[in-house]
């Protein structure tokens, strides 16, 4: 955005504000978490949408539902991300910061751009918020501000409760609108439509009206303060980006996720189930798929992870495409579970939507360090499949492969998203329910030479058989079996052939993936290596980086287990190689491991994603070690 | 996904559900006789056998799926329920069976047992109680008696045990029965009413094992013992036991159980009749425990209420006639959308 732009106040008497087009803005909404920051946003997001413009999102709350009001770890941000040219994350730092009380400034104002836009809703700088705040004196004095930022003091509360006056609300409902009149004041400084905001809603509270108008009228005069106050020297305009033509809709990655998940068990033509125990941030997903029951989802909200997995081998044994859903700690307990899953071979998806750990960590913050749990995590030699989503629309597409390996091989699949993708989003171009790859269920019927771990000469997968089939009872569990028959064996010799043609089947599954694609040359200075939901950054980073002229490339990996056939020669054709995380070196450990390369670390583990420039940055280290740059 | 269209077969007999695997159980050990009771009366129930399917945790007592020529699967300790209940929600047309152990469906997988009867699942779970861990060669279990001495508990176990029935009372269970593996007739009749039982059938198993806990229930199952030592329940007659008959069990005034002589004591009249659908006394014979009173054995509580699968069936149902069933292209392309040309 234009940081060259006049004192804000200026005065425009009697003319219309110009306004200014700018190519990509990110605005940050941040308050106390009961100040309704997530719905603000939410709406924002969704006229942004509309708009056409490409856009990402990354709400940013506590891990207390309400933590003390006021407090600074009561506060809840959300950041979009929006522009008129393709992008792939919500935005390193905001240009425009809303904050709705002095927490929210304190813990918010840093990261604001030199020469942004920083509005505060003046009213909530009260002696006692100050102090909840823990600032001396108000920052609102502070000139400095006025200096740096484009700075805007509005008495948000007073402004609404004046333009209720009359409503009937209570002084408390009137307070909960407040939001609105933010969020109206972001409509019209980015010329955005409202009509979708205000049916929303009229929707919601079709029940309560009287609420309902309240909060469109509320948002009219957020609108209208930015027209008539005079205050705003400029408003601004982000055209529609130009997408792949198609229609979209916006999309979080849980909701990916689960439209993902739903798709292949309608393709697929059998059931869905899901079993699954709530813990942040995968909960989404349960909550969107147990909307689906016309659609022949079954969701089983169990009384552990350990009984949502199991109910979902059940739901596998009888034929149904089954998943169950979690993060970290859930991941730990559904442990011997899988191993149970790949003891019996039956087609599983795992999900684990990834959260900052060990224990229990930091569950609202994103991290990527379950990786070498789901690689490795299970007692003895237990290898399944693992891939990951990049970024919220892809979950859809990943949940989708996810099914497809399952079931072609017979076998559990660990999907890895992370809370950023889970809980981000993005517009998504909607499939064409048509051109999604079939995914072939086929029972074993035929009781005619049947052996329950008979395999097929090319995937290795034993058959699928489901009880209810005349002719082919039969027992399986988690003991050994004998490689011909099935049945329980202790041969030494036999558990080793089962052992490696267990690992076999995984491994084979790299032979029937397409080639890898990397972002840039095939060959060059420098190879970023990523995985999971830092495709973005790591994306425009090797963008930017590219532009300059430097000779990097960025290579994202979807299939982590196992690696992808050519990524061995690919790592090879660079000088370097860099495997940005957000952990500390998982899957450098793998490929140097894997392929003898001798592949750096570049590492984050604060609960957030990486910015563009901090691996534009580490980049720059590696092309010029001696500081060349400027 | 629909059941396979019924083969017209002839009746099928108890070798039918014999499977081909030897059976690895200690010689002596009450497993054989309850394997031997269940085979004896699946056939009578008309299920074609390929609708069975036997799922299990890990114990001695869970291989029993092993030995039955049905579907079945040998698990992981603890966590039979909760696959039983992923399946019988998948598949609600089959006849689901859970062979458990003390252990593995109290200790381990005690979280399980209390879900799957608080939903009512309909399923049936044998749980062996041999008050031992028999697979890990002899380990005191949650229902050992204090004092104990075991391989883990050479002084005697400090544990206070807990009443199999009494938890699965208290987790609402709809079908809660107790038999013994020294009375094969009884079991067998007990079986009956559980298979016929739609929702959780929990049947506590009595279950010597010959090996670590020898003789565990001698006490109410040698035949000169038990006909003072056990009470067989029957609904509708008077809870009555003794060799003689001659013993009732009634309230006394404090309206706790107490043990009375029929004639000497009081008359019939006062002697409690057994209610299978009455929860007090469901509860109240839960807590008749030896020395002071006959241990109950037959069927506690048996009482119809929704099962858990058929309500998930019965929803979806409902849903789908509300919003008609559903069309993945809409769905994909529900909520607001725009479209770039
Ligand atoms: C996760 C796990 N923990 C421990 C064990 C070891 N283990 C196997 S069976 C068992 C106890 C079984 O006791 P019970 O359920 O009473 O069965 P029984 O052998 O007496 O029939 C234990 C502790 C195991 N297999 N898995
Ligand atoms: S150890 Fe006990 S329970 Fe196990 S098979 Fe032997 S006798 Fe039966
Ligand atoms: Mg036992």
């Amino acid at each position: 955005m234009d940081a060259t732009a006049n004192h804000p106040e200026r005065e425009h008497p009697g003319k219309e504000t110009p306004r200014e087009e700018v190519e990509t803005v990110t605005i940050r909404f941040c308050g106390d978490s009961g100040d309704g920051m997530q719905l603000t946003g939410t709406e924002f997001t969704k006229s942004t949408a509309i708009a056409g413009n490409d856009l990402a999102t990354f709400p940013d709350y506590p891990a207390e539902i309400r933590a003390p009001a006021g407090t600074l770890p009561g506060v809840s941000g959300f950041q979009i991300h929006f522009s008129s040219r393709d992008i792939y994350t919500p935005g390193d730092a905001p240009d425009v910061l809303v904050a709705m009380n002095p927490a929210a400034l304190k813990t918010n104002l840093p990261d604001l751009v030199a020469g942004g836009v920083l509005i505060v809703n003046k009213d909530a700088f009260s002696d006692v918020n100050l102090q909840k705040a823990g600032y001396g004196q108000n920052p609102l004095d502070d000139e400095s501000l006025a200096r740096k930022y484009r700075f805007f003091k509005v008495d948000i509360s007073g402004l609404t409760e004046r333009a209720l006056a009359g409503s009937g609300l209570t002084s408390k409902e009137v307070a909960l609108c407040k939001n609105m009149f933010a969020l109206g004041l972001m409509f019209w400084m980015y010329g955005r439509p409202m009509e979708a905001t205000i049916a929303g809603i009229r929707r919601k509270f079709a029940k309560k009206p009287q609420i309902a108008e309240a909060n469109v009228k509320v948002i009219h005069a957020g609108f209208n303060y930015g027209e008539t106050a005079e205050m705003f020297a400029h408003k601004y305009e982000v055209k529609p980006a130009r997408l792949p033509p198609g229609r979209y809709r916006n999309v979080t990655g849980n909701q990916a996720t689960a439209l993902g998940l739903a798709a292949a068990a309608q393709k697929a033509g059998v059931r869905l189930f899901l079993g699954s125990y709530p813990i942040t941030p995968a909960s989404d997903i349960l909550h969107e798929l147990s909307y689906l029951k016309n659609y022949g989802v079954t969701t089983f909200q169990a009384e552990d992870e350990i009984a949502g997995i199991g109910s979902a081998i059940g739901a596998a044994y009888g034929g149904a495409l089954a998943v169950t859903t979690t993060s970290g700690p859930g991941m730990a307990l559904k442990t011997e579970a899988m191993g149970l899953a790949i003891m019996l071979e039956l087609p599983l998806v795992i999900i684990d939507v990834q959260r900052g750990g060990p224990s229990t960590g930091l569950p609202t913050k994103t991290e990527q360090a379950d990786l070498l749990q789901a690689v490795y995590g299970r007692n003895s030699e237990a290898p399944l499949p693992v891939i990951a989503a990049s970024s919220p629309a892809d979950c859809f597409g990943a949940a989708y492969e996810a099914f497809r390996i399952a079931v072609q091989y017979m076998t559990p699949v660990i999907l890895l998203t992370d809370g950023y993708l889970g809980n981000g989003s993005e517009p998504w171009l909607i499939p064409n329910v048509e051109k999604l790859r079939p995914i072939e269920v086929k029972y074993r019927r035929d009781p005619e030479g049947f052996q329950p771990y008979a395999r097929d000469p090319k995937t290795l997968a034993r058959p699928w058989v489901i009880p209810g089939t005349p002719g082919l009872e039969h027992r399986i569990g988690g003991l050994e079996k004998d490689f011909t028959t099935g049945s329980v064996s202790y041969d030494p010799q036999n558990h080793e052939r089962m052992v490696r043609i267990r690992a076999e089947k995984v491994a084979g599954i790299a032979k029937g993936l397409a080639p890898t694609e990397v972002f840039g040359k095939p060959e060059g200075d420098l190879l970023v290596v990523g995985w999971g939901g830092t495709y973005g950054a790591l994306h425009q980073a090797a963008e930017q980086l590219q532009a300059k002229g430097n000779r990097v490339s960025h290579l994202h990996l979807r299939y982590l287990n196992p690696l992808p056939p050519d990524v061995g020669d690919i790592l090879r054709r660079f000088r370097h190689v860099l495997v940005a995380e957000l952990n500390l070196g998982q899957l450098a450990k793998i490929l140097r491991a894997t392929y003898l390369v001798d592949a750096a670390s570049y590492n984050k583990i604060q609960g957030k994603p990486f910015k563009i420039a901090e691996i534009v940055n580490r980049c720059r280290e590696i092309l010029e070690p001696d500081g060349a740059r400027a | 996904m629909s059941a396979n269209p019924l083969p017209v077969t002839p009746p099928l007999t108890k070798k039918d559900f014999q499977s081909d695997q030897d059976v690895r159980w200690c010689p002596g050990c009450g497993d054989y006789v309850i394997l031997a009771q269940v085979q004896r009366v699946l056939p009578e129930l008309g299920i074609p056998r390929e609708n069975i399917v036997v799922i299990s945790g890990i114990g001695c007592s869970s291989r029993f799926p092993y030995y039955m020529n049905t579907y079945g699967m040998h698990s992981i300790h603890g966590r039979a329920p909760a696959i039983a209940t992923g399946l019988k929600v998948a598949r609600p047309e089959l006849s689901v069976w859970v062979a458990t152990g003390d252990g593995d469906g109290l200790s381990i997988g005690g979280n399980h047992t209390i879900h799957v009867l608080r939903r009512n699942v309909d399923m049936k779970i044998l749980l062996f109680n041999n008050r031992i861990y028999g697979l890990t060669k002899g380990q005191y279990s949650p229902t050992s008696q204090v004092g104990m001495k075991s391989k883990s508990s050479p002084y005697g176990s400090l544990d206070a045990p807990f009443d199999p029935l009494r938890l699965a009372l208290g987790a609402g269970g709809t079908f809660v029965a107790r038999a013994v593996d020294a009375e094969p007739a009884h079991l067998t009749e007990v079986l009956r009413r559980a298979a016929h039982h739609k929702g959780t059938a929990f049947i506590e198993i009595y279950q010597n094992c010959v090996v670590f806990n020898d003789g565990a229930f001698d006490y109410m199952t040698e035949k000169a013992a038990r006909e003072e030592t056990r009470l067989v329940l029957t609904h509708g007659k008077p809870l009555v036991f003794g060799k003689a008959k001659d013993k009732g069990i009634r309230l006394n005034p404090k309206l706790e159980p107490e043990v009375f002589q029929i004639g000497r004591e009081g008359d019939l009249s006062q002697c409690l009749v057994h209610d299978e659908t009455s929860e007090t006394l469901a509860w109240i014979l839960a807590h008749l425990q030896p020395p002071k009173f006959p241990t109950p054995v037959g069927v506690f509580r048996a009482v119809s209420a929704p099962t858990y699968d058929a309500g998930v069936h019965e929803q979806e149902e409902e849903v789908r006639g509300k919003k008609g069933a559903g069309d993945l292209a809409k769905l994909l392309g529900s909520g607001e959308t725009w479209t770039v040309s």
